[in-house]
């Protein structure tokens, strides 16, 4: 049966981007494991031979003539940024100087 | 006027009993003296309404408008609309107002609908309680102390305390037949792909379907005629020829087969949602249809499932938000790595997080094959078992929620209890299916939904019998009580 550990949670944290705390870890651990407990019972499903579903209806991707159809909307996208100058948008400094 | 139904004001408003700002101001009135009870809406848009209710009666006076035109209705607020706040009752879009509608609200406001607001919701469709939205739960009409359901629970209550004549919703694994079932409502799921998803915040992307929320099966016949389209703008929509869905309401029923999975009354079913849900079967043997017993004996397996895809196709989706370059951003971030992992812990409420952890679990190295590709193994075999079930009956009919409504917080520790609420709509998502679940009794004086389940395209069909069961039974013209 799949358990958790606190000590997992820091890297399913990073993996997820998502800050959790120490103090948080031990209870979000035990939630996650509850989760995985209920989801345990797939592997007592016989699935030999069965190809995995990743549609309903089995579509495949459509495709379309390689056009230019978007219109330009840097303007209104950028409207509702966080933080924009001069048409890029601001994050910390990711490169050292 | 409200508690007339679409079909009803639709009439009115070509004889010109009233108008569409008459009609508009009527029900705005409404949702702003009732509403601070229900907290069914997030963002209600007045002066839009009133605008399109003017544009409405000008198209209504030239006689030849769409049977939608002039009615109010809400959408659920996962459903961009150019210019107004679309939060998906997450503190992570407060600030979100998107440049561009959603393909099903360009749909609905084409055919002259008017939309009042934008509806409460469980924080990024993730719920089934409507407990996890950032603007605060949502109270069921028929019973204040207790949940609408959700996802959808801002849609259903809304239509359910007469401040909205229908709504848009939308269902991964129950969120809008499970609040129909709870607040005695007609509740309607296409078939995946039948309605496109461009524009609807994405939650699980194969799963994920708009549908409605209304008074009986022939309002949601009109909507659906008006919200379907082929449309190249979402992917994974399907090129299905269109139809009338209100063509074939009044087609009789003498010889419908129908199925009623064995899995569907076990344990955990309320004993008497049981006798409701049997009892409207045997009003449809009345109507010359003929009941036999089926199995899909992969049901068990279809909540396991479905919280490893769900969450899978969760934790993808949402790391579009990113704090970077819209919704929430977090104060004086130190590093890339904290504006992302501040940004994202701060406006994420606790079951998205739950949710996204999990996902990312389930993808991680390691343990996709034993979680993710089985889960999609277990899928197939849980859509071969409809398909296999199609091959005897023309519709499978049960139980849409184990039990009605229940208190705030009874299951808000527990996430396995409250998935479990799903345990009956889940199987539908998987497979793709159309499912509807309309009013079919009371139980300790709280609505009891039917779910209709059926075959691939055939939401003319569920639509058709979910009308008759309405013509012979009054369960869907009850009010909820206390409603003026």
């Amino acid at each position: 049966m799949a358990t958790v550990e606190p000590s997992d949670i820091a890297k399913l944290a990073q993996l997820a981007r998502i800050a959790v705390s120490e103090q948080q870890s031990g209870e979000v651990a035990s939630r996650i494991t509850e989760v995985l407990n209920l989801v345990d019972q797939l592997q007592a499903a016989d699935t030999r031979d069965v190809e995995p579903m990743a549609h309903p209806l089995d579509a495949v991707q459509r495709l379309r003539a390689d056009q230019v159809t978007e219109q330009n909307r840097r303007e209104a996208f950028q409207a509702i940024a966080p933080a924009v100058e001069d048409g890029l948008y601001l994050v910390p400094r990711v490169i050292e100087e | 006027m409200h508690d007339q139904t679409m079909a009803q004001l639709a009439l009115g408003l070509k004889r010109r009993d009233f108008s569409s700002v008459e009609l508009t101001q009527h029900y705005l009135e409404r949702i702003q003296r009732l509403d601070a009870t229900y907290n069914s809406f997030i963002t209600i848009t007045e002066q839009q309404a009133l605008q399109q209710a003017e544009e409405a009666d000008r198209r209504l006076a030239q006689g030849d408008a769409p049977t939608l035109c002039g009615i109010p209705i809400a959408h659920k607020d996962l459903f961009c609309t150019d210019g107004v706040r679309t939060s998906c009752g997450s503190k992570m879009l407060d600030n979100f107002v998107p440049p561009y509608s959603a393909t099903i609200v360009e749909n609905l406001q084409a055919a002259g609908a008017v939309m009042l607001g934008k509806t409460n919701m469980d924080e990024f469709a993730m719920g089934s309680s409507n407990e996890t939205s950032y603007y605060g739960p949502v109270k069921n009409p028929w019973a204040i102390d207790c949940v609408p359901g959700g996802s959808s629970g801002g849609s259903a209550a809304a239509v359910a305390a007469q401040l909205a004549a229908g709504a848009t919703a939308s269902d991964t694994g129950g969120s809008i037949r499970q609040p129909a079932a709870l607040c005695g409502l007609t509740g309607l799921k296409p078939t995946y792909g039948r309605v496109s998803r461009w524009g609807m915040i994405a939650f699980a992307s194969s799963l994920d379907q708009a549908g409605t929320l209304t008074r009986t099966a022939e309002d949601s016949a009109l909507m659906l005629n008006a919200m379907a389209s082929f449309d190249t703008l979402d992917s994974t929509c399907v090129d299905q020829p269109l139809e009338d869905y209100t063509a074939n309401l009044n087609q009789p029923l003498k010889g419908l087969k129908i199925g009623v999975p064995k899995e569907y009354f076990s344990e955990g079913l309320h004993p008497e949602t049981g006798a409701a849900v049997e009892a409207a079967i045997k009003v449809y043997e009345g109507l010359g249809a003929s009941v036999q017993e089926i199995s899909l004996p992969h049901s068990h397996l279809a909540v396991p499932a479905y919280y490893v895809i769900a969450p899978a196709e969760c934790s993808a989706n949402l790391s579009r938000f990113d704090g970077v370059r819209y919704g929430y951003r977090c104060e004086t971030p130190k590093d890339l790595m904290d504006l992302y992992q501040r940004s994202r812990s701060e406006a994420f409420g606790d079951e998205v997080k739950r949710r996204i952890l999990v996902g990312a679990y389930a993808l991680s190295a390691g343990y996709y094959d034993a979680y993710y590709s089985k889960a999609q193994k277990v899928r197939r075999l849980i859509k071969q078992d409809f398909v296999d079930a199609f091959t005897q009956v023309d519709v499978i009919m049960g139980p849409t929620s184990p039990s009605p409504a229940f208190a705030f917080g009874a299951k808000t520790k527990d996430p396995v209890a409250m998935y479990l609420e799903d345990i009956y709509t889940i199987a539908t998502n998987l497979a793709g299916l159309p499912g509807l679940s309309i009013p079919c009794g009371l139980v300790e004086n709280k609505p009891v939904g039917l779910q209709l389940i059926g075959n691939y395209f055939a939401e003319g069909r569920l639509l058709n019998i979910a009308h008759q069961f309405q013509q012979t039974t009054d369960f869907h013209t009850r009010s909820a009580p206390g409603i003026e």
